[in-house]
């Protein structure tokens, strides 16, 4: 029986490696999803089976619930997706942090002989990084899903990172004096401690974080999510807890890598450099103005165009308006324009969040371009069209030393012939810094909710097909 | 337990640990340094779900036969886990079948 365990196990964690390596072309990917879900499958069943488990209607009631919330958070909007990836990274961190303290008090009730170091160790651990990724996550979530009580900008005060690194030093020296001293009388209210400091340390972690920032936090938080399994797998003694969760941590690592690359910022900088918190103050002072265009006007512009590139970004997201660009594509493709996405990294509010709206909106994903490709196209490009997208394609990033985002990969929309730029509003974008791409002399606003104008933009190259 | 050193004999050895921790990250950064960039959302979800494997840890805090507190505490890390792997592949299934289409 033990055998047969751990036979399912072994086939478990093949599976859960060609899962992840299906996902390297999008034909392949669907045969992810199945190999992953019959190692999950395979895991859970060969878990209930063995002997020793007896409470089986607590286990199936726990299932069912989880059945109960996980449906419908399958089910939200894909502009949604980011905050439930948080939220996912939430119940990740809660549940490895309920294990580790479960574990705990069941060794201190058997003898403190159950507590070696090596185990204490593993609990520490396990309970940091799950609960700091609980109220971490938290945080990320209430930012993305703009929850009122949560502050949207980030929030500094003198000494941040003092107390922060401060905070996240004493309960590792906590975590240390527990594996010396698992069992003594006050040792639970040590423990507690450490839970304790982690849910605060989680909660500090994020308060300075601001929205520009969250692709990198979510990559971050997805690694932290891993390591806690990982920290489990220690405790537990269980190599496929292992195997999984060094799989989870190395993506959430390689996409942290990526989405720090993408902003040319080191992980430090983001978790301590609170982005955006001093800009506001400089904005208005080197304000130009603004060159308005008419929806009409604009449709001409991109009727008469041979390639014209789109930059999306999270105000596309926001206004829900991806199935209207598609309805632009169609229009513009139609006359024989060839039209081509520009795809920054960062672009929206985690990794590849852009390739999955506009995949949804029925855009093929060969029209989809990567930043590093477009930008040497884009001197041939008679229109960049700008829709919600700010910080990734201005131009401050390549010439003004003095600004925040210098040095940060960006989409050359300002190379372009000409860029049209849809933009909500007349204030600096997240990240608080003003955009020189829409005070060049080639560049014409359109002010208004994306879907509205790029509905408008469509409107009038249907009204144009008369002429055909 | 009469052995000599009481640590030696509660805990698990784990060097084979530390070594399955050290291959499973090699072999997840080749892995995942290969997925197609379109697809990076969805990976995040699949590899979300793919972490709630602490499910495993969850059923046996859970189902053994332990103080009522202890299962308590393992059956809400066993919900948690389990609306992750619902939740996380519905998701990904869901989001993969956008790119299929094409």
């Amino acid at each position: 029986m033990r055998d047969a365990g751990q036979l399912a196990y072994l086939v478990a964690t093949a599976l859960f490696i060609l899962s992840l390596h299906w996902m390297n072309d999008p034909k392949t990917a669907r045969r992810a999803v199945f190999a992953g879900l019959a190692a999950m499958s395979l895991a859970v069943l060969a878990t209930w089976f063995q002997p020793g488990i007896v409470h089986h209607l607590w286990i199936i009631a726990a299932i069912g619930l989880g059945f109960v919330v996980g449906v419908p958070l399958s089910r939200v909007p894909l502009t949604a997706v980011p905050q439930r990836t948080a939220l996912s990274h939430a119940f990740g961190g809660l549940a490895a942090g309920l294990v580790g303290v479960a574990k705990y008090f069941l060794w201190l009730g058997e003898g403190a002989a159950q507590l070696t170091p090596f185990r204490t160790g593993a609990i520490v651990a396990e309970v940091l990084l799950g609960f700091l990724t609980l109220t971490g996550s938290l945080m990320a979530a209430g930012k993305l899903q703009e929850v009122r009580w949560i502050p949207q900008r980030p929030v500094t005060y003198p000494g941040q990172n003092f107390i922060n690194v401060g905070l996240l030093t004493t309960a590792v020296g906590l975590g240390v004096l527990l594996v010396a001293r698992p069992a003594e009388p006050w040792s639970p209210i040590v423990f507690g401690a450490v839970v304790g400091m982690a849910l605060l340390f989680g909660v500090l972690l994020i308060i300075p974080i601001g929205g520009a920032d969250m692709p990198t936090v979510i990559s971050i938080l997805n690694s932290y999510a891993g390591l806690s399994a990982v920290a489990m797998g220690f405790v537990l003694d269980n190599k496929l807890l292992v195997t999984a969760g060094a799989l989870d941590g190395s993506s959430g690592l390689i996409l942290s890598i990526i989405m720090c690359r993408a902003m040319n910022r080191s992980f430090t900088n983001v978790l301590f450099g609170a982005f955006g918190s001093v800009q506001p103050a400089r904005a208005s002072a080197e304000q130009g103005s603004y060159k308005q265009e008419t929806p009409e006007g604009a449709a001409q512009l991109l009727e008469q165009a041979r390639l014209v590139v789109v930059v999306p970004g999270y105000g596309m997201a926001v206004a829900q308006a991806q199935h209207k660009v598609r309805e632009l594509y169609d229009a513009l493709t139609r006359r024989g324009v060839t039209v081509k996405f520009a795809i920054h990294p960062v672009a929206g509010r985690m990794p590849g969040h852009m390739n999955v709206l506009l995949a949804e909106a029925d855009i093929p994903y060969t029209a989809l371009v990567e930043m590093d490709e477009i930008n040497s196209e884009m001197p041939q490009c008679d229109v960049a069209l700008v829709i919600g997208a700010n910080d990734v394609v201005n131009p401050a990033a390549r010439n003004d030393p003095s600004a925040p985002i210098y040095g940060m990969p960006i989409i050359d929309a300002d190379r372009a012939h000409l860029t049209l730029a849809i933009k909500r509003g007349r204030s600096p974008g997240f990240a608080g810094i003003d955009n020189q791409l829409y005070f060049q002399d080639n560049t014409f606003m359109l002010f208004g909710d994306a879907k509205t104008v790029v509905g408008d933009l469509v409107r009038q190259l249907a009204g144009g097909d008369g002429g055909h | 337990m009469p052995l000599p050193a009481p640590e030696a004999a509660a805990s698990p050895d784990y060097w084979p640990l530390l070594y399955v921790l050290v291959l499973a990250t090699f072999i997840g950064l080749g892995v995942v340094r290969r997925v197609s960039r379109l697809l990076h959302t969805p990976l995040m979800s699949l590899t979300n779900a793919i972490s709630a494997i602490a499910v495993v840890g969850s059923i046996v805090v859970t189902g053994a036969e332990y103080p009522r507190g202890i299962r308590l505490l393992g059956a809400v890390a066993l919900f948690a886990s389990m609306t992750n792997i619902v939740s996380g592949f519905l998701i990904t299934d869901r989001m993969l079948k956008l790119f299929k289409r094409q």
